[in-house]
């Protein structure tokens, strides 16, 4: 069989997602032996320009992770596009925005402002801002354009896959590539993850209970073996693609929302929402021992909470300034 | 006057790129390293609730998500103003040797042995870890293989997950450790001693044993005249979880020590326009632009900033290790870059023996895993990342949410010192307008040293990028072009 040919690219993100592809360990091995890597920045010597060199649909399969928030990385998701067959969005923050999706809460000059200005430690009097074209004594420099907001991947080009989690994990990695391998990839435009919500991978025991109090995990320590959001601690579980074996639950901390929207949601939010309400008994909103107020109240930053990783992907997509 | 254009990464990789001006005799006038990427979360953090924060801030590197994940959750028990109880501080540490078993082994033979091991003159295109494994062979790939597994399988047995973990809480930790689990970790543990004596052997044989290696090693083109910074035990030896930070000087001797609260009054930043990083520098000498010497205020962090900061290192092999380093290399400080291979595989050593050590401590299994927090205010935590210091600092309000947040990121410590060094390697190579792939390669090979993962701010990863140099006449025409592919 002629060997596969893949590429590898990160824009926006932290590089866990590259480091995940290690994850698949001795694995590898196996991967080596049916794909060639033809691109690769983190990990092999091949050139921007041989890329570009490359004639339309070289690359049989991209992966690409991170968001896009400057103009070098929109370039290289359009040439990469170009170059590839199939285009796969490897992670979070290519399918959602991601954690770094969050900054669409604020504009590039007020992210300026806070990194450049009014941090603590920073000394910078003359107000000096990084430029798109710099000119030093010696010749002139120039730095890609930084965004106002930070895009999805598919809000750039068209995307033919998705690979939710931050970072995916590695056994859907695999499973993934050996689906390509195989040739039996599913309708183009699915997730490559099993069609279950992270509760219906959760060990943990429900009771159908509804809770009165919102808790924080600063200062409650949850029962083991019972459903945390049952506890009162806010879990995305109910909202979020399973496909992890719901690995933070096993370490007794809630579920952060990080596999995106559960299937049938388009809304990660959204869905969380009406989990919610769901179990904050707002049926008994006539209970006069129920107090509404106090218990919205208890729930702080639910922006942060309901779209840690998919705020550029939602309808709320990000704040519009006047 | 000429440009030349080292570019690993233009639109590459999108994160880095090196331009160097000759002047009309050909020789280097100027180097500029552009970190050409910014994200903002300390923007971002703002309104965040503080229990998230040791989940939204591994973020900024997914290579070193350990470091963040535990700076940040020490920022919030002084935030919160608790300690966490004996067993949960245990696991925390134990679960950061973990972090230094995967990220040094990483490191060494994917990005530093490629240029030792394959050789600085070999074709670009074996120059890469799979060339690597070629000369080294294919069991000793499965022994690198393991060993990095097993450092990430440590952290996701204590932090659930391994890249992004999840345990950490104010005053203490979310899970315990069963028997089943801590006698797994002491066999990997074990294990990852031997593996790194090994890795030290290759060393010694491969790179010691080699002149040319040792005189390219000791040579003036790879030194800087820093001062050195890095956490440190009550005895001064190097302590990667906590400890005081100590500031030694050109000549190794103490200049300065101060514990995380009081970083405001020592470490200050300073912005340039044609970079999208910020620049560190003692804030008693001053920022004197890029250079070094005792009267700049520029510092190194990581392995070698960390190992001239201390004393020696507070295990037995390690330490034996850490002594010969510095009788070979002359004393301390070692101010030769390239040493920092050879110090990230001390450190090595030292991260597999105290993590057996930390295993064995019968409260590593205690029950007792946390405190109750005290009123949200305002927190420091310092750790050692692979990378070098790493601070975060978080203003709550009563809300327990972030007001304020201020991240100091490894490789920003060491960004003025990645562009001297390369500035100095270029001028100290290129001559008259000669410029070949081998120079490209030895320059290069002075920045890859620090593993400067700009991840921290922007997540580079250099060395493992390509290269490709173009010379433009005086009208900015392109005159030639080197790839190393």
């Amino acid at each position: 069989m002629k060997k596969l040919k893949f590429g590898f690219y990160w824009a926006a993100s932290c590089g866990g997602c590259e480091i995940a592809v290690l994850d698949v360990d001795e694995k590898i091995l196996e991967v080596m032996k049916i794909a060639d890597i033809v691109f690769w920045p983190v990990a092999m010597d091949i050139k921007y320009k041989d890329v570009q060199a490359m004639q339309d649909g070289y690359i049989d399969v991209c992966f690409f992770n991170g968001g896009i928030r400057n103009s070098e990385q929109e370039h290289l998701a359009i040439l990469l596009r170009q170059k590839a067959k199939i285009m796969v969005a490897f992670g979070a923050c290519a399918q959602l925005g991601g954690v770094p999706g969050l900054a669409n809460e604020s504009n590039a000059a007020e992210i300026f402002e806070c990194v450049y200005d009014s941090s603590p430690s920073t000394v910078n009097t003359n107000n000096i801002r990084p430029e798109t074209e710099i000119q030093v004594p010696e010749g002139h420099l120039e730095l890609p354009t930084f965004f106002n907001f930070v895009k999805p991947l598919d809000r750039v080009v068209a995307v033919d896959y998705y690979l939710p989690g931050c970072p995916p994990p590695p056994k859907l990695i695999f499973a993934a590539i050996e689906a390509i391998a195989a040739g039996k990839l599913p309708q183009r435009g699915s997730i490559l993850s099993p069609n279950l919500a992270v509760c219906d991978e959760c060990p943990r025991k429900k009771e159908e209970k509804k809770i009165k109090e919102i808790e924080r995990i600063i200062n409650f320590t949850p029962e083991p073996e019972k459903c945390l959001l049952e506890q009162g601690l806010i879990c995305m579980g109910p909202a979020t693609r399973g496909g992890c074996d719901a690995k933070c639950l096993a370490a007794n901390m809630p579920c952060t929302g990080c596999g995106g929207p559960c299937p049938e949601a388009d809304e990660q939010g959204a869905a969380m929402i009406s989990a919610l309400s769901t179990v904050l008994s707002i049926a008994d909103e006539k209970n006069e021992s129920y107090d509404s107020e106090k218990v919205i109240d208890q729930l702080k930053d639910p922006l942060g909470t309901f779209y840690k990783y998919s705020l550029p992907a939602s309808i709320i997509n990000r704040r519009v300034k006047k | 006057m000429k440009t030349i254009t080292i570019d690993p990464v233009t639109r590459l990789e999108g994160h880095g790129k090196i331009s160097i001006f000759l002047n009309d005799q050909g020789n280097v006038e100027n180097a500029y390293i552009q970190i050409p990427e910014l994200r903002g979360f300390e923007k971002f953090c703002e309104g965040r609730r503080a229990e998230d924060m040791p989940i939204i801030t591994p973020r900024i590197c997914g290579v070193c998500p350990v470091a963040h994940h535990f700076a940040s959750t020490k920022a919030l028990d002084a935030a919160f103003g608790v300690e966490p109880t004996e067993t949960a501080k245990k696991l925390r540490e134990l679960m950061y040797m973990g972090y230094y078993i995967y990220d040094h082994t990483l490191h060494f033979y994917f990005l530093g042995a490629p240029d030792f091991v394959v050789g600085p003159d070999a074709p670009p295109a074996e120059r890469n870890i799979f060339g690597v494994l070629k000369k080294v062979g294919i069991d000793v790939g499965r022994e690198v293989i393991k060993h990095r597994a097993y450092g990430q399988k440590i952290t996701e047995i204590i932090g659930g997950k391994a890249t992004h973990p999840t345990c950490g809480i104010p005053g203490g930790i979310s899970k315990g450790l069963s028997e089943e689990e801590r006698s797994q970790i002491e066999s990997m543990a074990q294990s990852s001693i031997e593996f790194a004596k090994f890795t030290l052997n290759i060393f010694n044989d491969i790179v010691l044993g080699n002149k040319k290696y040792v005189d390219m090693i000791t040579s003036d083109t790879y030194k800087l005249n820093t001062y050195n910074m890095g956490l440190v035990d009550k005895n001064n030896k190097v302590n990667l979880y906590d400890g005081v930070i100590r500031v030694t000087d050109q000549e190794g001797d103490e200049y300065d020590r101060f514990t995380a609260p009081d970083y405001l009054d020592h470490i200050s930043e300073t912005v340039e326009q044609w970079t999208y990083s910020k620049f560190t520098y003692l804030k008693k000498i001053g920022w004197k632009g890029l250079i070094d010497g005792p009267s700049s205020g520029v510092y190194r962090v990581g392995p070698l900033g960390r190992l001239n900061a201390s004393v020696g290192m507070a295990t037995t092999l390690a330490n034996t290790e850490y002594q010969r380093m510095m009788k070979t290399l002359g004393g301390t400080p070692v101010q030769s870059t390239l040493a920092f291979h050879w110090a990230r595989l001390i450190e090595l050593i030292y991260a597999s023996e105290h993590a057996l050590e930390l295993v064995k401590d019968p409260k590593i299994t205690g029950r007792d895993l946390r405190n109750p927090i005290g009123e949200p205010e305002e927190g420091v935590g310092v750790v050692e990342a692979a990378r070098g210091i790493l601070i975060h600092h978080y203003k709550l309000d009563k809300d327990a949410l972030v007001k304020k947040a201020n991240l100091i990121v490894a490789t920003t410590n060491n960004y003025a010192d990645i562009c001297i060094s390369v500035r100095d390697a270029a001028k100290g190579l290129i001559k008259d307008g000669v410029v070949d792939d081998e120079i490209l390669n030895k320059i290069e090979m002075s920045f890859r040293a620090y593993d400067p993962c700009f991840g921290c701010s922007t997540h580079y990863l250099p060395g493992l990028a390509p290269m490709t140099l173009e010379i433009y006449n005086s009208a900015r025409r392109l005159v030639k072009t080197i790839d190393r592919s």
